[in-house]
């Protein structure tokens, strides 16, 4: 059965028919050939494929596209605002913070609502104190919030720092 | 400098004189630099287009039936109802394979499309094209295939018994490696053995196979693909196809990952067979599910080795026994056997050795390359023992094994010539010097601890071990392969600047050969912009990236054609300037005289002309190995890289965690010192992975955990801190000193991490990926 939605994507609005089964993922690859998310698994697996939807992160594989609504789907390539690079993808290209790439967008996307979960004070598995207002990410915080991105070139040790380097120009890191 | 945190920062801690580079340059970005990777703004927003981003209008989509069964015979094929499909564009089995219905890296052994039998679960057996990849699959799932399912041999330590079935004619042995130095019959005072197994892991790259083919004017095709060696590829679709080279052009899809899992071929000729037929571009792209069975995995091995040594632990002989598990097609096992059996006793010092290294066909999934190729299989059984003899005779794991160590000047167990530096004792010397991480205290926060906040304990039952391993590693192709690459490099201005174009076909796979491809040109030629060209088949072969060789053999010719480009230009402005060649030099876009004086402008030599060159270069020629006796020189260079492992381990539980995985390796010459540390790190994370967690289990020829939920890699809160300390002794005969780097880290990592689990909770630990029950022992 097709469903008539509109998706907006990166700032743009986008109406298409999609089958209700369509994943969000693939609506943005093989119908707006949108591919920066990318499909490393298509099972919630390995985050290559997180966006954030309305500033939070998703998978976007476990999406699908007629639950998204009008909520805004920021993609990493969204990022960036006039072609000006986000700190965040500064930062992982200074720290040479992946090899392949496949993984990065994702990551990137993961580490943008990891700042604004520090921002926000929400606290993970391993926040000292998960009453306080704002958390800092710390290296185990980084670690521990980015960890549902697999990486298999194994670029986490320049992941930490690239995300820790943002975090504390930020100010949700010392 | 790049900010860094401050356990992982690169050391170059010795020199040993690397040659000077021929032309000292100022230009930023040369060798020795890390400038950023040029791809890098693409990659971390997303706009690189790997294989599977790629699209063309009006194409339609591949997919691929497969065998359920390991081993099957082929009663018929009925394609009619799949055809019938609306939707579908055209349905392609066997029948329609125009040339050769056979490919393989080193022998055309496996059909493109299943004729006749099936020999593994996961065999290609027919192929569908339609305009959505949904209605591609449900076409497939129409194909009617009568199998009748055969016996199959899913045990390789049976696949060469008499009343094994064959899995091809004559029989189930791919190769036999026989190797005898020394006295056969030499006996010593203190003799330890061990047999152990090591399971089948996973290449994993992050990017599943993917291409698009597109059918061109003149009858032939154009394919996208992410690989690790166009040249290859193009060899084996020209056969499969019926088709001369220059109708089978490769173009390099963005490569998400490699491994050695993109040696052999995958979607090419299927996509490129229904694009010929619909006349229509076609798209293929596995799930990650087909990914499991659309490459080779590692060999799973079976090694039975015995030590011979002096009351001291000086070595005097020593025996192996390894037995890799081929799969039901040749892909590369010789060429791991071959490793696995010139270099399946470590980077020691021993002079009488019998080894036999064989490997065989089942009907089990196809094995082949993976970082470490054939070491990583050996090196779990040649350090293990090692550190049974430091028991047996009183000494340390660093101790004995520096005792033992290879120097430069020793033979290896091939008779082969030691040529360059062998620091073995040095490296670990380094590991085992460089600061332990803390004790854990008695009330350590629980997260730190393995089962973290699973909550699974509060300290008690979990002990700490500590564990050493080293190895070596054959870098560059070996036993006669005629080894090269090509380069074009071209100099020319545009818009007032001087550009240089670097061509290859070598793939980038992630490694950040294309940094280094614009490093060598910014060194020899002195200008700063180069643009690397599209790696594709116009120009010839880059050889494989594998092996770890590109940057020395790729690189080498880079450097040649560089050099040809920079003759040509110095003779002109010698030629103008009325001087001797010999004396100018090309910096920053200028012609040098003998002490830096500017004499002119590149600009004014060249003028609207641009100078193109290219070149091949070999490495020194590698030879066959002797088949009685196994000695030859058989490698054309070796790298050494220690490790030093930390785990706790609830011993009560099975849990491990890694608290500290440090490493010191040879690299000869950093090019790129941050690319250095960062394939150190991810090699190490794949040692580690296959030591504790990373197996494809193969039960009676099925696969039964084809997903990242059931297949796991190392997550970066499985990676413990890494300190790494690199070391540059240049190898004279290789171009600046370079030392292959990629995959030697994933040779001594593991090992280290075995040993420091088995030292933690003092069972023999003979298998791995080790599993909670084999350190609880129940
Ligand atoms: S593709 Fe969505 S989590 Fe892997
Ligand atoms: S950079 Fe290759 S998977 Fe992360």
């Amino acid at each position: 059965m097709d469903s008539q939605i509109t998706l907006r994507v990166d700032g743009a609005a986008h109406p298409l028919a999609v089958d209700t089964r369509t994943t969000l993922l693939d609506a943005l690859r093989e119908r707006l050939r949108i591919t920066s998310p990318k499909k490393g698994c298509d099972h919630g697996q390995c985050g290559a494929c997180t966006v954030l939807l309305d500033g939070r992160r998703v998978n976007s594989c476990l999406v699908l596209a007629v639950t998204v609504g009008d909520a805004e789907v920021t993609t990493s390539d969204g990022l960036a605002v006039d072609d000006v690079p986000h700190a965040l993808h500064r930062s992982f290209v200074e720290h040479d913070a992946f090899q392949c790439g496949y993984c990065t967008p994702g990551q990137v996307c993961s580490a943008a609502g990891i700042l604004a979960e520090a921002r926000a004070g929400w606290p993970s598995a391993v926040t000292p104190d998960v009453a306080a207002d704002t958390v800092e990410l710390t290296d185990d915080e980084i670690r521990e919030r980015m960890s549902g991105n697999l990486c298999r070139c194994a670029a986490y040790a320049n992941i930490v720092p690239a995300v820790a380097d943002v975090a504390r120009a930020e100010g949700v890191r010392r | 400098m790049r900010g860094r945190s401050g356990h992982s920062g690169p050391s170059v801690s010795t020199d040993a004189g690397t040659r000077p580079a021929t032309t000292a340059t100022t230009t930023p970005g040369r060798i020795g630099d890390s400038p950023l990777r040029p791809d890098g703004t693409l990659k971390v927003t997303g706009e690189f287009a790997y294989a599977s981003d790629l699209w063309h209008d009006d194409m339609v989509w591949g997919v691929t039936l497969r065998s359920p069964h390991p081993h099957a015979r082929i009663r018929g094929i009925d394609i009619t109802e799949a055809l019938t499909v609306p939707g579908v564009t055209a349905v392609l089995t066997a029948d329609d394979v125009p040339g050769e219905n056979a490919f393989g890296l080193e022998h055309a052994d496996q059909p493109v499309l299943a004729v006749e039998f099936v020999r593994y679960e996961g065999e290609p057996v027919a192929l569908v094209a339609a305009d959505h990849p949904e209605t591609a699959r449900r076409a497939a799932a129409r194909i009617r295939v009568e199998y009748e399912v055969l016996p199959a041999v899913t045990d390789p330590r049976h696949a060469m018994d008499d009343d094994a079935p064959a899995v091809h004619r004559p029989g189930n042995l791919v190769r036999h490696l026989q190797l005898r130095r020394g006295d056969q019959s030499v006996t010593a005072p203190v003799v330890v053995s061990l047999d152990v197994e090591v399971g089948m892991q996973d290449q994993a790259f992050l990017g599943p196979e993917s291409g698009l083919a597109v059918p061109a004017e003149d009858g032939g095709v154009d394919l996208y693909v992410a690989t690790q060696w166009l040249h290859v590829d193009q060899r084996q679709m020209c056969l499969a196809l019926g088709m001369p080279p220059e109708k089978v052009r490769l173009h390099l899809a963005g490569v998400g990952g490699a491994f050695g899992g993109r040696e052999d071929l995958s979607v090419h000729v299927h996509a490129s067979l229904l694009a010929l037929r619909t006349g229509k571009p076609v798209k293929m792209s596995y799930s990650r599910e087909e990914s499991f069975f659309g490459h080779v995995h590692r060999h799973p091995a079976w090694l039975t080795y015995e030590f011979g040594a002096e009351r001291d632990g000086t070595l005097v002989y020593a025996r192996a026994r390894v037995l890799l598990d081929g799969g039901a097609y040749a892909s590369s096992t010789a060429a791991v056997v071959g490793n696995a059996g010139t270099l399946g006793l470590g980077p020691y010092r021993i002079p009488n050795v019998a080894v036999d290294a064989y490997g065989v066909f089942t009907n089990n999934p196809p094995c082949g390359a993976m970082r470490g190729f054939g070491c990583v299989q050996a090196a779990f059984a040649h350090e293990a023992l090692m550190d049974e003899l430091a028991d047996a005779v009183g000494l340390d794991p660093v101790t004995v094994r520096q005792r033992n160590g290879m120097r430069e000047g020793d033979r290896n167990i091939t008779g082969q010539l030691i040529d360059s530096a062998a620091p073995v004792a040095e490296l670990l010397q380094i590991v085992a010097d460089l600061p332990l991480p803390p004790q854990r205290d008695a009330d350590a926060d629980l997260r730190a601890l393995p089962g973290s906040v699973g909550n699974t304990t509060h300290g008690e039952g979990v002990v700490r071990g500590v564990g050493y391993a080293v190895t070596y590693k054959n870098i560059g192709f070996s036993e006669g392969f005629d080894d090269y690459s090509t380069a074009r490099v071209r100099l020319e201005m545009t818009g007032g600047e001087a550009v240089a174009t670097v061509h290859t076909a070598a793939a980038e796979v992630g490694q950040g050969l294309i940094t280094v491809e614009q490093q060598i040109c910014r060194t020899e030629l002195g200008v700063e912009r180069v643009v690397v060209h599209p790696k594709n088949t116009a120009v010839g072969s880059g050889g494989s990236t594998s092996a770890s060789r590109q940057t020395y053999v790729t690189g080498g010719a880079v450097q040649a054609a560089c050099v040809a480009v920079r003759d040509v230009v110095l003779a002109r402005a010698a030629a103008s300037l009325g001087r001797e060649v010999s004396q100018l030099r090309l910096d920053g876009e200028k012609i040098v005289g003998a002490s830096g004086e500017v004499l002119t402008g590149l600009a004014e030599v060249l003028g609207e002309d641009a100078v193109e060159e290219t070149r091949e270069y070999r490495h020194r020629p590698t030879h066959a190995i002797d088949p009685e006796t196994g000695q030859g020189d058989a490698h054309v260079q070796f790298a050494f890289s220690a490790h030093r492992a930390v785990v706790d381990v609830d011993v009560e539980l099975g849990l491990v965690k890694v608290v500290a995985l440090d490493t010191a390796q040879d690299v000869g010459k950093a090019i790129n010192p941050d690319a250095v540390v960062g394939q150190i790190h991810g090699g190490s994370a794949q040692g580690m992975g296959l030591a504790l967690m990373e197996e494809i289990v193969v039960t009676d020829g099925h696969v039964r955990n084809p997903s990242f939920t059931d297949y796991l890699i190392p997550t970066i809160l499985d990676m413990p801190p890494m300190q790494v300390k690199v070391l540059e002794y240049a190898d004279p005969h290789a171009p600046y000193g370079v030392r292959g780097v990629g995959e030697p880290p994933t040779i001594s990592s593991g090992p280290a991490v075995a040993a420091a689990v088995r030292a933690a909770c003092g069972r023999p630990l003979r298998r791995v990926p080790i599993r909670p029950e084999h350190i609880t022992g129940t």
